[in-house]
């Protein structure tokens, strides 16, 4: 192609660099704060721990930080197993009863707005109370309602990787004489972990961020750490949040790094694996 | 009929196909399907009083009556309060997609336009905000742009306004969050679009005689309508709902939706009436949807 002219091309860096900018200028502000010492100015005024400190006695965001973290991995895992069923049955099952329905259910929840997702559950589930009188409003409905929606992101992970995966691999197993659930296991799963596992932190960081599934479907005493945020962030600034941020973003960053290192490795593991199996088979 | 039963008791019909499907089937109708039902039946009945749960049918002397009440569409219909909310909700959706547009286009273009070295770590880089809590990010833009925020200071210090701006709870704030949360949206498809983008007709173009600018509005643009059509849909569709940041940066004047059905369900206790305003958000949504699945399916068959 036609390289792009110097106006063009420098033009191109400045609107990157301002959308980057765009991007990140938020983050880039909440660590800076977090360190700062006055209490209601956004105005550099000297550096402090304390907000660090402020947050360790904070009682109200210690407890929903906990059971953010046990709905999360409960999510995450029930999405994972849910999405990958899903994605399958997408990606394999061109003809059954319902194909129509079930693929528009799968992506729904993706563009439906959360306060309507809420909204209806949270119905339901006041309807099977009166019937059953459980389940009481808490930790489990709260995982009900971040299920539906970790599962549909968990099953559009998935499916991209079922659908660059050769069906071959599958083929010859069967053809080797595989029952179909030892296909799944022995030579489908093994091709999908990196999606199971992108799909698994995706849905972790899904549930431990949202708010307005959580503020439905929550009872007393179980407000998870978003929730607790988002109401004080409605009255105001309040510096322990800064803190709570950066932290999370510390957090996020090692795990981001550490599991793309350790996936670009387990991936360069198999792609050695298989040419070597190769090799072997050519010999 | 004793031989189906003894064959539905001894579990052989959960076969592994049947499993497979049946598991997220059922676990998306009970989650999905079934709390859609029960809102759109609450929907039709009356707003004071009467218990939502209560049954529509009743048979009294042997004459079944139906009691399905649309009063709570009719008031949406009549009330301009409702009528406003979606009317504005509609405006910010649009105007933030447009936004988004104008800003991630650009951007999605000299993306696909780097050496391909760089293409994945540009990507990695767009992607890379959604791991941290939106929820934290959305606080952020408060801090930045209150009245003592960051932003007035900058602006103070260099002299170039006298007096803090107002820009809090405004529709500037709100339409900065609505634009900064769902910008990545519009770049992503935009991105994949033009990536895949066949050089040679660019450089037809070129050959004959167009002026960059009369290849980029007559070749890049057209060919890019899908991942304009498909971006703009994801940016549209949520944007119409959204409630936390209207609620974090919003202001009186910038009334959504999401703030009005919260209210009739929490403050007002009123169960009908949310379902109602709920059910006409659905089918607001839906026409969007239908028109991108459409497209979709068209292109699709076209490929």
């Amino acid at each position: 192609m036609k390289p792009m002219n110097l106006v063009q091309r420098w033009f191109g860096r400045g609107w990157l660099s301002m959308g980057y900018l765009f991007l990140y200028l938020p983050i880039i502000v909440l660590v800076v704060f977090s360190f700062n010492s006055s209490r209601q100015d956004m105005v550099w005024s000297g550096f402090t721990t304390q907000w660090y400190a402020a947050l360790m006695n904070d009682s109200e965001i210690i407890s929903g930080l906990g059971l953010s973290l046990r709905i999360a991995v409960m999510t995450a895992c029930a999405s994972v197993v849910l999405g990958t069923f899903a994605a399958f049955v997408l990606n394999r099952y061109q003809r059954f009863a319902g194909r129509t329905l079930f693929s528009g259910m799968v992506s729904a929840p993706l563009v439906m707005p959360e306060v309507i997702i809420g909204l209806s559950l949270l119905l339901m589930l006041v309807s099977v109370q009166k019937v059953f009188g459980f389940p009481e409003r808490g930790m489990l409905t709260i995982w009900l309602g971040h299920t539906l929606l970790g599962m549909a992101y968990a099953a559009v992970v998935v499916q991209s990787r079922l659908q660059e995966m050769s069906k071959s691999l599958e083929e010859a197993a069967m053809d080797l004489g595989c029952k179909p659930h030892q296909v799944f296991f022995l030579v489908t799963l093994p091709n999908i972990t990196q999606a199971l596992g992108s799909a698994w932190l995706l849905t972790f960081t899904l549930s431990l961020d949202d708010v307005v599934l959580s503020a439905f479907l929550s009872g007393p005493g179980s407000s998870t750490m978003p929730i607790v945020i988002f109401s004080r962030a409605r009255l105001g600034l309040d510096p322990r949040v800064n803190a709570v941020a950066a932290l999370t973003i510390l957090v996020v960053s090692i795990g981001v790094i550490t599991s793309s290192l350790y996936m670009a490795r387990a991936e360069r593991l198999r792609q050695k694996q298989i040419s070597a199996a190769f090799k072997a088979d050519t010999e | 009929m004793k031989r189906s039963l003894m064959h539905f008791l001894s579990l052989r019909w959960l076969t592994g196909r049947r499993l497979v499907i049946g598991l997220p089937f059922a676990w998306l109708t009970f989650a999905f399907l079934v709390p859609f039902l029960i809102v759109m039946r609450i929907s039709f009945t009356e707003s004071d009083g009467g218990n939502p749960f209560g049954t529509l049918m009743t048979m009294a002397d042997g004459v079944i009556t139906l009691k399905v009440k649309i009063s709570n569409y009719l008031f949406i219909a009549q009330d301009d309060l409702y009528v406003l909310t979606y009317l504005s909700s509609i405006k910010f959706a649009a105007i933030t997609t447009l936004l988004c547009l104008i800003v991630g286009y650009p951007f999605a273009y000299f993306m696909a336009r780097s050496r391909p070295a760089l293409r994945p770590m540009l990507m990695m880089m767009v992607m890379l905000p959604f791991w941290t809590s939106f929820l934290l990010r959305i606080y952020a833009w408060k801090g930045i742009l209150a009245n003592n925020g960051i932003l007035n200071h900058a602006l103070l210090t260099l002299g170039l306004i006298e007096t803090p701006l107002h820009m809090m709870n405004t529709q500037f704030s709100l339409m900065i969050g609505m634009v900064y949360a769902y910008l990545p949206f519009m770049i992503l498809p935009l991105y994949a679009n033009l990536v895949k983008m066949d050089v040679r007709f660019l450089e037809a173009a070129a050959d004959l005689g167009a002026t960059p600018l009369q290849t980029f509005w007559r070749i890049t643009v057209p060919l890019s309508k899908s991942g304009i059509i498909a971006g703009a849909m994801l940016v549209f569709i949520p944007a119409v709902g959204e409630y936390v940041i209207p609620e974090l940066l919003g202001g009186p004047e910038t009334l959504m939706i999401g703030h009005v059905l919260w209210d009739e369900f929490f403050t007002n206790n009123d169960w009908p009436m949310a379902s109602s305003v709920t059910v006409v958000v659905i089918l607001l949504i839906l026409v969007p949807m239908a028109i991108f699945n459409k497209y979709k399916a068209e292109q699709g068959s076209r490929l």
